[in-house]
């Protein structure tokens, strides 16, 4: 299908929030406020690894206008149950460790106890009138070295589980996978050139500007309500049953506007501290937010990472074998995206041998949480520079080489699977075409950069409603969070589907009274998933007012048509208004889907530099984003998922870590010293949205929100080489790094 | 010792008092005692712009500015841009622009692109991103929210 | 945040006798965006807040041919650089006022605050000490000078005794051939704290060809800004060029104590040191020809 058969998808209407949005009228999640509500606030820890001796609250319980203290006890205790959060899985008993600390500190700012008071200010300062007597462990912030004999151990439990077989001793791996095929050894040896390099990557931050809020009532009758924002109602509501042991069906969810999550906001963190502190406080609501430097501390981030990398080629530029190992910071407690960096790793090319070893490691840090593309940025920066050294050594171009070894469907991916109709090669052939790769780029120390990047995207279960009002309007109820514009995309795809105008579509998010079961907004899903249940809705509403046309006109359905909006019968016709004018019974729809059809995304960037190589310093000259988008359905907001995507990747790329000192304290809590791009430090981003509809979804869409961070840290890695002849194997790849490896290589200013 | 203060100021053209305590910034008198929710914090200390509002016209973080320093002085919010109904020509263009993904940041952005539009009515890309750089956006990669001021330069 | 009164100043004398009242527990309030996170953070406590910007002194900006500019110490950044004069004779100063942190902050922070703060790696110090700039210290009854470079003592520690607070900071008039520049090295391209900064300044003769006296400054290199008088002197009688400024950038270098830090490393700091000093000459020069 072209895109001139659609009349709505394509186009680029304004959002049916905007208005709110502009005029400051949107309720966020800090903006909720309840009568009689109190403030909250967590007091955490300042050890990276500590034993908790004793707690005494009896100050901050006897300051004025304080309400309520809770520590660890107050949570009830939790099996090992394993849930799946979107991206990521958690055992619900590490969580419960996480919320509050049980009876070991396991990172610096990992959360302790709560207050309840009149106000924040009297919050904060009772807060810090609890006396909490620590014994100071040895602390361990690195990966390999928590690997090591002698390395503290964090969670004195944990075994690992080691290819699919428990172990017997105290360990910081919580898991060992393996990806494995063909014969790397044959592979290697029939390579003409091979290629071996080890990266480190640091942590980071998913860096939304609104920090975490929430508020909670725990009622009289046990039924617990919260506001709050996040990416998904019902994993709130599904956390909060399991932590605090009662019935999904207590809990209700509503859903605020969120200020950005990029996976960080599908874990709870405050919701059920404030549960807690409002059943103690008489059950008053109580509001919870987090201060920057909170978010920092306690939250997110995404894994550091180790990552050694063996490729080999034949002379003519064909990969013959592929071996990594890949060892993933978890935080606190395991659950780090390695498992979907293996599968990004060599995502892009087709292989017969190949080895992936990953490592979900414990250290010291925030316990990690799912960053857009999970592991995969890490991935990419390793393999994507291993894939550029290798074109180099051949004296192959870039894409051409990648054209060469593209995945197409049929092919089976390095983790198993066989790929579906997938638009790589049109990609990287955009990407070849493009004016950016082959304009000239003159002048001394630049360079331009080119990476391609995988992802799985994701498909999940959506459930939609949708009614017919009078007036021809349509009211869609839909659960899920709408970061980036996805309820026009939604409102889209039903004005599409029903053949009426976008403006007659009224979308609406609801929480988990007001809709059926939603996954949360993550893995790429709500235009693809929730996209496909409002299909349905229309198609069931369409249905509905071809039977209601039958009866008006007295005619059997199968002879009512309907098309662009008009039900016709022989000659008699009326629009999708009029007859909505004339309904006597209403018309309600409702449909719940777990689509399967999700494709892979893949995206090829283009990236040049100036890098001045007296202070180490990369300016970013021109950016390139290139991408298969199935079908886009609101383009411009699309083109702002891979502009936005490209800008986290930079800022990952060249500034962006978590620094600590020698204690394991984290020092750099804040927006001041946590280097996210601002607007001065990026160019215009470009975008070619490649358009090769995907077969497993009725408009062809295709997840598109988290493979445009893939590729941005090893498109950067490969320009600075090109500009400086020095490859940079550590991210962030700050000015400090970049000098002191163009001054270890002598590098002429 | 009096605890809190009567601050009469004017907001968004609106002659206004409120009761404060010494403690409070402007952003929470804003949003906690004014029900003015349009000024979002983002990081409390000056490093993020999401709180930005004007004061006697100037651009300021108004978590860097007390309540009570509002005595006297004329405060405009994201709630004063729009007037009889019809929105500023930023708030038209950043929505014709895709400005916004999540929203958080566009007040902020919106009275920081006031500021430098009133101050230079035709700036250049590198002049919009000069002066929008106290103002962090983590969802647009700032492409959209330039070429819209920009574009709200040109129209007006 | 903490809780504290506050108080509005009249004049000098009431802001000077308050902060005496109170002994080490009242805090001078200017642009307020230090004064204020420190304060929230809990980095420093106080009983009282003084605000300081409704004193006409304070709040002053005037440039006489003769006196020079003088500077309320509350005097915003915005005000400075909007003034068409001061950014003509002072572009190192220029320089400094443009660049701390965004335009919101320019809107309130004054270099008065930057210099009392005594961050070491604070932006506006090393311009002022290359423009030879005094602080005009106030007590209830008697006023003291001291030179910029001697005003800090530490990581926010000042010169400032009980009871003291900055009023006004004067720099002369610059004479023909006078030029000056303030470069700082941050990772990103704004919104960051200074890596390094290196202010400088020259005077060069008649003919602009050679120099007759250098001032150089450094930030973030040394617990407090470093004046470094010996790289300066080194320039008297040279001729501007790549080697004069790279004999004066290995003084500099050699001078620089730098820490490794979260915002960068000492052999990077180092490093900077000779390639800002460099740079920061060449435009001063360049500016002193104009």
């Amino acid at each position: 299908m072209t895109s001139s058969q659609y009349k709505v998808i394509g186009s680029r209407p304004l959002r049916p929030d905007g208005v709110d949005k502009v005029t400051g009228r949107a309720v966020y999640g800090a903006d909720v406020k309840l009568p009689g509500m109190l403030h909250g606030k967590i007091l955490r820890s300042p050890h990276a690894h500590a034993r908790i001796v004793s707690i005494d609250v009896s100050a901050a319980q006897a300051l004025p206008g304080v309400r309520a203290v809770v520590t660890a006890r107050e949570l009830p205790s939790v099996g090992d149950t394993v849930t799946d959060l979107g991206e990521s899985v958690v055992n619900l008993r590490y969580m419960s460790n996480n919320i509050l600390a049980h009876d070991k500190v396991l990172y610096h700012g990992h959360a302790i106890a709560a207050v309840a008071a009149d106000n924040p200010h009297i919050a904060e300062e009772a807060a810090r009138l609890i006396k909490v007597t620590y014994e100071v462990l040895p602390h361990v912030l690195d990966g390999r070295a928590a690997m090591a004999a002698n390395a503290p151990i964090l969670l004195p439990d944990l075994r690992t589980n080691e290819l699919g077989k428990q172990g017997s001793s105290q360990t910081n791996v919580a898991e060992h996978i393996r990806h494995q095929r063909g014969d790397l050894a044959a592979g290697f040896a029939a390579a003409d050139v091979i290629v071996e390099r080890e990266f480190h990557t640091a942590t980071v931050h998913q860096g939304y500007v609104e920090p975490h809020a929430a508020v909670a009532l725990w009622n009289e009758d046990d039924q617990i309500l919260v506001w709050c924002s996040t990416q998904g109602s019902f994993g709130v509501q599904e956390q909060m049953a399991e932590l605090l042991q009662v019935p999904p069906s207590r809990v209700v969810v509503t859903p605020t506007e969120i200020g950005g999550g990029f996976g960080g906001k599908n874990s709870v963190y405050l919701e059920p501290v404030a549960a807690l502190l409002s059943r103690k406080a008489g059950h008053r609501p109580v509001k919870m937010t987090m201060t920057r430097a909170e978010v920092l501390f306690g939250t997110g981030p995404t894994s550091g990472s180790y990552i050694r990398v063996k490729m080999g080629a034949t002379r003519d530029g064909t990969l013959t074998a592929a071996e990594a190992e890949m060892i993933y910071e978890a935080g606190a407690f395991p659950g780090s995206p390695v498992g979907a960096g293996c599968g990004v790793l060599f995502g892009p090319y087709k292989l017969e041998n190949v080895q992936v070893d990953g490592y979900d490691v414990v250290v010291n840090r925030p316990k990690s949480a799912a960053y857009r593309a999970p592991g995969g940025t890490n991935a990419a920066f390793a393999a994507e520079a291993v894939v550029d050294e290798l074109t180099e050594k051949l004296g192959i171009d870039p894409i051409a080489f990648r054209l060469h070894n593209a995945v197409r469907e049929g092919d089976r991916r390095a983790d198993g699977p066989e790929l579906p109709r997938i638009g790589f090669i049109e990609t990287l052939e955009a990407a070849r075409d493009h004016a950016h790769y082959s304009a000239p780029l003159p002048g001394k120390q630049r360079g331009r950069g080119v990476a391609a990047g995988f992802w799985f995207n994701w498909g999940g279960k959506s459930s939609a409603s949708a009614s017919v009002n009078a007036d021809g309007t349509v009211n869609l109820v839909e659960g899920s969070t709408d970061i980036g514009g996805s309820r026009a995309s939604l409102a889209m795809q039903l004005a599409e589907t029903l053949g009426i105008p976008y403006a007659d579509i009224r979308p609406q998010v609801v929480g988990t009274a007001g809709v059926g079961y939603n996954e949360g907004t993550y893995g790429s899903r709500t235009t693809f998933s929730t996209g496909w249940a409002v299909y349905e809705l229309g198609k069931k509403i369409l249905d509905e007012m071809r039977q209601r046309a039958a009866t008006h006109w007295d005619v059997p359905v199968d002879g009512v048509t309907v098309q662009d909006g008009t039900f016709a019968h022989n000659g008699d016709s009326m629009s999708f208004r009029e007859l909505a004018g004339q309904l006597e019974v209403p018309v309600s729809v409702s449909a719940s889907v777990f689509p399967s059809g999700f494709g892979p995304s893949f995206a090829v960037h283009i990236v040049d530099v100036e890098v001045d190589v007296e202070t180490g310093k990369v300016e970013i000259l021109r950016y390139t984003a290139v991408q298969d988008v199935g079908k886009a359905i609101h383009p411009a907001y699309v083109e702002g998922q891979l502009q936005g995507g490209a800008a986290q990747g930079v800022g990952w790329a060249l500034n962006e870590e978590y620094v600590y000192d020698d204690k394991g304290r984290l020092v750099n809590a804040s927006l001041l010293d946590y280097r996210m791009p601002t607007a001065l430090d990026l160019p215009m981003i470009d975008t070619v949205l490649v358009e090769v509809a995907n077969p497993g979804h009725p408009y062809g869409v295709r997840g598109v929100g988290e493979v445009p961070i893939v590729p941005p840290a090893a498109a950067l890695a490969n320009a600075i080489y090109q500009a400086t002849g020095v490859r940079m194997t550590e991210l962030p790849m700050s000015p400090a790094r970049v000098s002191a490896a163009l001054l270890a290589a002598a590098v002429p200013a | 010792m009096k605890s809190r203060v009567i601050v009469s100021t004017t907001i968004n053209g609106e002659p206004t008092e409120f009761l404060c305590e010494p403690r409070q910034s402007l952003l929470e008198v804003l949003r906690d005692v004014l029900g003015l929710t349009g000024a979002k914090e983002g990081c409390n200390n000056g490093n993020c712009g999401a709180c930005n509002v004007l004061m006697d016209g100037v651009l300021v973080n108004s978590c860097l500015v007390l309540g009570v320093e509002a005595e006297s002085h004329r405060i405009e919010t994201v709630e004063g841009l729009a007037v009889n109904g019809k929105l500023h020509p930023l708030q038209q263009k950043f929505l014709e622009h895709a400005a916004l993904q999540c929203g958080i940041c566009t007040p902020g952005f919106l009275l920081s692109a006031k500021a430098l539009l009133d101050h230079n009515p035709d700036p250049s890309e590198a002049e919009v991103r000069h002066w929008l750089a106290g103002n962090l956006c983590r969802c647009t990669g700032y492409d959209k929210i330039v070429r819209a001021v920009l574009d709200a330069a040109d129209s007006a | 945040m903490q809780q504290f009164r506050y108080i509005r100043a009249h004049n000098v004398e009431h802001a000077a006798t308050l902060l005496l009242q109170h002994d080490g527990r009242a805090r001078i309030l200017a642009g307020g965006t230090d004064l204020i996170v420190a304060l929230r953070e809990r980095r420093l406590e106080t009983e009282l807040v003084i605000d300081i910007k409704g004193i006409p002194e304070v709040s002053e900006l005037s440039f006489d041919p003769v006196e020079g500019l003088r500077i309320g110490s509350s005097v915003p950044c915005h005000r400075i650089y909007n003034d068409a004069t001061i950014v003509a004779k002072y572009p190192g100063l220029i320089d400094a006022a443009s660049l701390i942190g965004g335009i919101q902050i320019q809107g309130r922070a004054s270099l008065g605050g930057n210099l009392c703060n005594a961050s070491p790696a604070a932006d506006s110090i090393p311009a002022l000490i290359v423009h030879g700039a005094i602080c005009d210290i106030a007590l209830p009854q008697t006023r003291r000078r001291v030179p910029v470079e001697a005003f800090c003592t530490a990581p926010g520690k000042t010169v400032l005794e009980r009871g003291e607070f900055l009023a006004s900071l004067h720099l002369p008039p610059p004479p023909p051939g006078f030029g000056a520049a303030y470069l700082r090295f941050i990772p990103r391209n704004e919104m960051d704290i200074a890596v390094v900064g290196v202010g400088a300044s020259v005077q060069l003769d008649e003919s602009r060809q050679r120099i007759t006296a250098a001032r150089i400054a450094l930030g973030a290199v040394a617990p407090t800004p470093l004046f470094v008088q010996e790289a300066g002197d080194a320039l008297i009688g040279a001729e501007p060029g790549d080697e004069a400024f790279a004999r004066a950038a290995a003084i500099a270098q050699a001078a620089a104590r730098p820490i490794s830090d979260m915002r960068g490393t000492a052999e990077h700091r180092r490093h900077l040191v000779g390639v800002l000093t460099r740079r920061a000459l060449a435009i001063a020069v360049e500016r002193a020809r104009k």
